[in-house]
């Protein structure tokens, strides 16, 4: 770093700040703290620039920050810092319009508030309504639904989420019968494992943790996917060509997210079975020892109930991917906070449903 | 032409190709860019002007050949010998390129921040007259989504210019903007070429803008997959005998028919 070309002297009880040679933004740095502190204090300033060689913007905002109380200015003598100054002066003139600031206004504060949930409440329950119609208008013209996008989104949120669906449904069961193991053994009831790993997998725990697998791999793509259409003003597009984004974007979405979350459930469950069946080997107990007690004990029903709570799953878990999506704001931040939305939302909604199906079914003696 | 003391190169390109895979986009570009010059890259829609400018930015190394950028390559750069380069010049991208989740004056502080030691008020003052000068005086508090494509342009302009470089390479500037703001900029442009000695490497395929600030241009061309055409726009305008470049310069489809070009 150079010597700082910086002198502050008080002639005639002005103070003169005398820079020379060139400042630059390596020398405005090391003389901002020290120049600001002569500066402090002193009424009547004099900023003298005569001898400034050679001037870019961090030495301009130096001077300029130093006369913004009021200053006596001996511009520099040289051309290309004189009209450095005067370039970073004219952006600044343009810019020196302060900050509209903002008042406390409590009462307005809340209302705004209060205005701003409702127009939310309303625009979900619009697009609810959207949804609604849309699907009812499905159900008497199947064949006007985007069949080809709904097996993309098959294979999207279906065939590549097996092989994790097999990893965690294997583990679940092996986790399940062993910890189950612990307490049954104390009574001699090992073998009884086999139908409460059953049950609970095939009624509870497959459709539910397939369910959050679907909700993190595919409601957060299906938001992050058309929260981008959105920014990228493609939603607005297909309004505009007379298509509606409902029937074309969201339909295909939740459709297939409805009609592959039965079959990561079903997987989820068949791999939690055989994982149990490994572990329940281990303890002692042959295959086709479990197999008997499943027979006996599961029912058609176990299994059909879960598959259809699965449904009833995907189409949550679709339809909160697609409303996060598209009611994502602006810019790549918006994208982000609308799959989050995706996925937490789909959660919760997936932990509120299957109580409503715990009740239900339980009411209804299934 | 125009800016003085015009012969030190500050960027050399010799014999430079670029090609994604096995697609080619252009091969055998030379040219020089002289110190204080507005030298503009034209061409077509997808003949690889933003590829050649990255390549400029050293984001990329070049397929084959040599850019030079202010004495030496960006490979032979690394550590703080990149940083100390990357500091001389400025960047403005196509889309503006702001960071979203911060204001526009935060946006422009960001490169001073990096590379300079001024405190917080300096670096507010830096981009509240960067900003002013290209118009954004009043919307220094905004987030990029409250602004417009073309404001988003400008503040990348503003941020390009924070640290005074010595080269700005500016994407497509003019496009997507008003002809009076347009003019504006280009301006600007000459005003800082001619006041500062600032280089300006330009990519854009306005045609107004072109014939306004140019001092020198190359043209791609997709077919022939390299330069066309090199020289003073006005000239290239007048004289060029190239069936693309004369079509270029006047607007029209090139003889024999088909390909639109720009």
């Amino acid at each position: 770093m150079s010597a700082a070309p910086f002198r502050a002297e008080v002639t005639g009880g002005r103070l003169r700040l005398t820079f020379t040679g060139p400042l630059r933004a390596e020398q405005a740095a090391a003389l901002w703290r020290a120049a600001h502190r002569a500066r402090r204090g002193a009424s009547a300033l004099v900023l003298d620039a005569a001898e400034v060689t050679a001037l870019d913007s961090a030495g301009a905002a130096l001077l300029v920050s130093l006369a913004e109380e009021g200053a006596e200015w001996i511009e520099p003598r040289a051309e290309t810092p004189r009209a450095a100054l005067a370039r970073f002066r004219q952006g600044l003139g343009a810019s020196r319009a302060a900050p509209p600031r903002k008042s406390f206004r409590p009462i307005s504060a809340v209302g705004g508030a209060v205005l701003g949930a409702l127009a939310q409440w309303r625009e979900k329950l619009a697009f609810l309504g959207e949804t609604t119609l849309a699907g009812l208008a499905l159900l008497a013209r199947p064949w006007a639904l985007r069949w080809t996008e709904v097996q993309r989104h098959l294979d999207e949120a279906g065939t590549r989420a097996v092989p994790l669906c097999v990893l965690l449904g294997t583990l679940v069961g092996v986790i399940l019968a062993f910890q189950s193991s612990i307490p049954m053994r104390k009574f001699g009831a090992e073998i009884f494992i086999p139908q409460l790993v059953g049950i609970s997998l095939t009624r509870e725990l497959g459709p539910l943790l397939g369910a959050v697998i679907l909700a993190g791999r595919t409601g957060s793509a299906y938001a992050a996917e058309l929260g981008t259409m959105r920014v990228n003003e493609e939603v607005n597009a297909l309004r505009v060509m007379g298509l509606d984004p409902v029937a074309w974007l969201v339909l295909p979405r939740v459709v297939a997210a409805m009609l592959v979350m039965p079959v990561i459930a079903l997987v989820m469950s068949l791999t939690g079975l055989i994982g149990m069946a490994i572990v329940m080997t281990m303890l002692g107990f042959p295959p086709p020892a479990v197999i008997a007690q499943l027979a006996q004990w599961m029912e058609l029903g176990d299994v059909a109930g879960g598959l259809g709570k699965a449904a009833a799953f995907g189409l949550a878990v679709g339809y909160i991917g697609c409303h996060a999506g598209l009611s994502a704001g602006n810019g790549p931040r918006a994208v982000g906070d609308a799959a989050t939305a995706a996925v937490v939302g789909g959660i919760i909604a997936l932990v509120v449903l299957d109580g409503i199906f715990a009740v239900l079914f339980f009411r209804l003696g299934w | 032409m125009g800016a003085d003391g015009g012969s030190e190169a500050v960027i050399a390109a010799e014999g430079v190709a670029m090609g994604f895979g096995p697609r080619l986009l252009f091969r055998d570009v030379s040219f020089t860019v002289r110190r204080g010059e507005v030298f503009v890259i034209l061409g077509g829609s997808g003949c690889g002007k933003s590829t050649l400018l990255k390549l400029l930015i050293g984001l990329y190394p070049p397929s084959a050949g040599r850019i030079t950028v202010l004495g030496a390559e960006w490979g032979a750069l690394a550590g703080p010998a990149r940083r100390a380069h990357l500091r001389r010049i400025g960047v403005m991208w196509q889309s503006g390129a702001l960071l979203g989740s911060l204001t526009l004056a935060e946006n422009v502080m960001l490169p001073i921040e990096a590379h300079t030691g001024l405190p917080e008020e300096a670096r507010r003052l830096i981009a509240l007259s960067k900003l002013g000068l290209v118009g954004l005086g009043d919307a220094a508090d905004r987030l990029p989504a409250q602004i417009s494509g073309g404001m988003m342009k400008r503040a990348g302009i503003a941020r390009a210019m924070a640290l005074d470089p010595e080269i700005l390479f500016l994407d497509e500037p003019s496009a997507g903007l008003d002809p009076i703001t347009s003019a504006g900029l280009d301006a600007l442009i000459l005003s800082l070429a001619r006041q500062t000695g600032t280089t300006f490497v330009v990519v854009t395929h306005e045609l107004a803008s072109i014939l306004a600030i140019g001092d020198r241009c190359i043209m791609l061309d997709t077919q022939a997959q390299g330069v066309i055409a090199e020289g003073e726009p006005r000239a290239l305008r007048d004289t060029a005998t190239h069936p693309v470049v004369r079509a270029f310069f006047r607007r029209e489809l090139p003889a024999g028919g088909g390909a639109a070009v720009g």
